[in-house]
């Protein structure tokens, strides 16, 4: 998809962020346009919260900028723009969940479908009932709900998957999809790598405070040039044999993994099944986002 | 309009926690209690048994309105911090002064409801029982009024509080701290200055002015000044006579500001 031509939602310019002494963001560059969801990645420490925070306003940042459709974090119209989902998301336990999203309705100023937005997220049974009362998954699709509200034109999901169970991850990413096609800018901190692969325009790796890579999938793949993997599984006590014949190594009594370069993959490929019977079973592994993100906070390591 | 947002959730909230009934039971229990141990002493006094039943409450307003209004505050900012509901809220268009606003216009309405009904009550009952007149139904309604006073600033002193301390149980131990210093501690060292000072300088001219600037001590004052009465049934007529009229109920009202200004300021500082 191309982005380029769009005006950029969200605009971070060279941000540093000191705590204390210790300094938790080195010169961040990141731009989120209209309509892209981008993945910000990283473990826990990275600074992906803390970077979050800034863009709200929630925490004062030492040097360089950020911009929420050109204007100051934290002011009145980038609030207005923006919705956030917090980290494990909370509510006052004693407040409904229809009562709570009525709240922030009242809060932006905006007469909201608030029954329809719970059913939206799921909450349809549950809308009357106490937030106290709601299982994690539950509060998180709360935090979902009021994501939705005032159609924001960036919004912010910290671990936004933490706490739902596959089919809830599922409605997430549909109702994510759905905020991106009516022009919101999302961008999903996340540390569960294969789940946001799929469902994100681009990608940003922050390693210890520093953006190490930020592309495509495709792009991050090709420059990395990472091998793919083979899996070769021998027949009986072969697997010493096949070991020798392939260059490749033992992984266990009967396995042996082979790395390759992609091009040369069915080359590879011809190779082994040359060896005849003694090869029972062969899996495929094309480097995945963990490979990826391996490699890119090695890189910077060095 | 986000001030009535948060006001009305803040309701719902004091509402479904029951703290407005069990705020308006506790009020009711001790005036009722008060009230009636209190009437015995009528007769000699030559005043009727209402009066000396806003005596009692005056009395016992002293220490229940700062400690239901800190009970109440003491939670308002670092209890959702904790919780993790702060920086979310923070992040929608309210300012902090109107989440404050909100807040507090709530917790002022569940304190009024509280002492409204039980002075109320006492109070009705005391009259009905032992007379009243006009003036010992004043005094009623300005026992009510400061007390709802006296509790706003002890609300706005609680955000604050609870701004500051880095978690709620912080926040819960600094508050009983707060309110022992401002209804027992101050009073005492008061009270030993004068022993000390005997009837120098201090005493004259300056002690008056010490213990009206405690929100606590300008209540008293304030509804001792304004009847002769409660005066003479309290036995502490001295120190209101020494101060111009306008003096406890500046002290009165300037707190409640003071005090908000001082928790906008704190809460300006908080990062989530």
């Amino acid at each position: 998809m191309d982005n380029t031509d769009r005006n950029p939602v969200l605009e971070i310019k060279s941000l540093d962020k000191f705590r204390g002494k210790t300094q938790v963001l080195h010169g961040i560059d990141l731009c989120v346009r209209a309509g892209e969801r981008l993945a910000l990645l990283g473990h826990n420490g990275a600074g992906k919260s803390t970077l979050i925070k800034a863009v709200l306003g929630l925490i004062q940042t030492e040097g360089g900028s950020i911009r929420i459709c050109g204007a100051q974090p934290g002011s009145a119209s980038a609030r207005a723009d923006t919705a956030f989902l917090p980290e494990a998301v909370s509510f006052h336990p004693a407040l409904t969940g229809r009562e709570q999203l009525a709240t922030f309705a009242r809060l932006i100023g905006e007469k909201a479908d608030v029954p329809g937005l719970l059913q939206r997220v799921g909450l349809g049974e549950a809308m009357d009932r106490r937030v106290g009362a709601y299982s994690k998954g539950m509060r998180q699709r709360l935090g979902l709900a009021q994501v939705l509200l005032g159609r924001p034109k960036l919004a912010l999901l910290d671990e936004p998957t933490s706490g739902l169970d596959p089919i809830s991850r599922q409605d997430l990413y549909a109702i994510i999809d759905e905020l991106a096609g009516n022009g919101t800018a999302v961008l999903i901190a996340s540390h569960a790598l294969t789940e946001v692969e799929a469902r994100t325009d681009r990608i940003a790796i922050l390693r210890k405070g520093v953006k190490v890579a930020d592309d495509t999938l495709a792009d991050l793949s090709t420059k990395a040039g990472l091998p793919v993997k083979l899996r070769v599984k021998a027949q009986g006590i072969q697997a010493d044999h096949i070991a020798q014949q392939t260059g490749g190594r033992r992984v266990n009594g009967a396995s042996v993994e082979i790395l390759c370069a992609p091009q040369d993959k069915m080359t590879e490929l011809r190779r082994i099944a040359a060896l005849g019977d003694v090869v029972v079973d062969i899996d495929m592994v094309p480097p995945r986002l963990e490979d990826l993100y391996r490699h890119y906070s090695q890189q910077e390591q060095s | 309009m986000r001030i009535l947002a948060i006001f009305r959730a803040e309701m719902l909230i004091l509402r479904r926690n029951l703290w407005i009934f069990m705020a308006t039971l506790i009020m009711l229990a001790f005036a009722l209690a008060l009230s009636f141990a209190g009437s015995a002493p009528t007769g000699t006094l030559g005043v009727d048994m209402l009066t000396i039943s806003v005596a009692s409450m005056t009395t016992l307003s002293v220490y229940l309105a700062p400690l239901l209004a800190l009970m109440m505050g003491f939670d308002a900012i670092s209890g959702d911090r904790d919780r993790g509901s702060l920086a979310l809220l923070l992040t929608y268009p309210a300012g902090r002064g109107e989440i404050l606003a909100g807040k507090f216009l709530a917790h002022l309405t569940a304190l009024s409801i509280a002492m409204g009904i039980g002075f109320g009550t006492a109070g009705a009952i005391a009259a009905w029982f032992g007379g009243a007149g006009s003036e010992s139904l004043a005094a009623l309604l300005r026992l009510v009024l400061t007390s709802i006073l006296l509790g706003a600033a002890f609300l706005v002193l609680g955000y604050a509080i609870s701004a500051l301390a880095g978690s709620t149980t912080a926040a819960a131990g600094l508050s009983a701290g707060l309110w022992l210093v401002f209804v027992v501690l101050y009073d005492l060292a008061l009270l030993g200055a004068v022993v000390m000072d005997g009837d120098g300088a201090f005493t004259q001219s300056i002690f008056p002015w010490v213990m009206v600037a405690n929100p606590a001590d300008a209540f008293r004052l304030w509804n001792i000044a304004a009847s002769d009465a409660i005066a003479l049934s309290s036995g502490m007529a001295g120190a209101a006579s020494a101060l111009p009229v306008w003096a406890a109920p500046l002290s009165l009202l300037g707190w409640p500001l003071i005090g908000f200004v001082l928790a906008r300021a704190a809460f300006r500082k908080v990062e989530p």
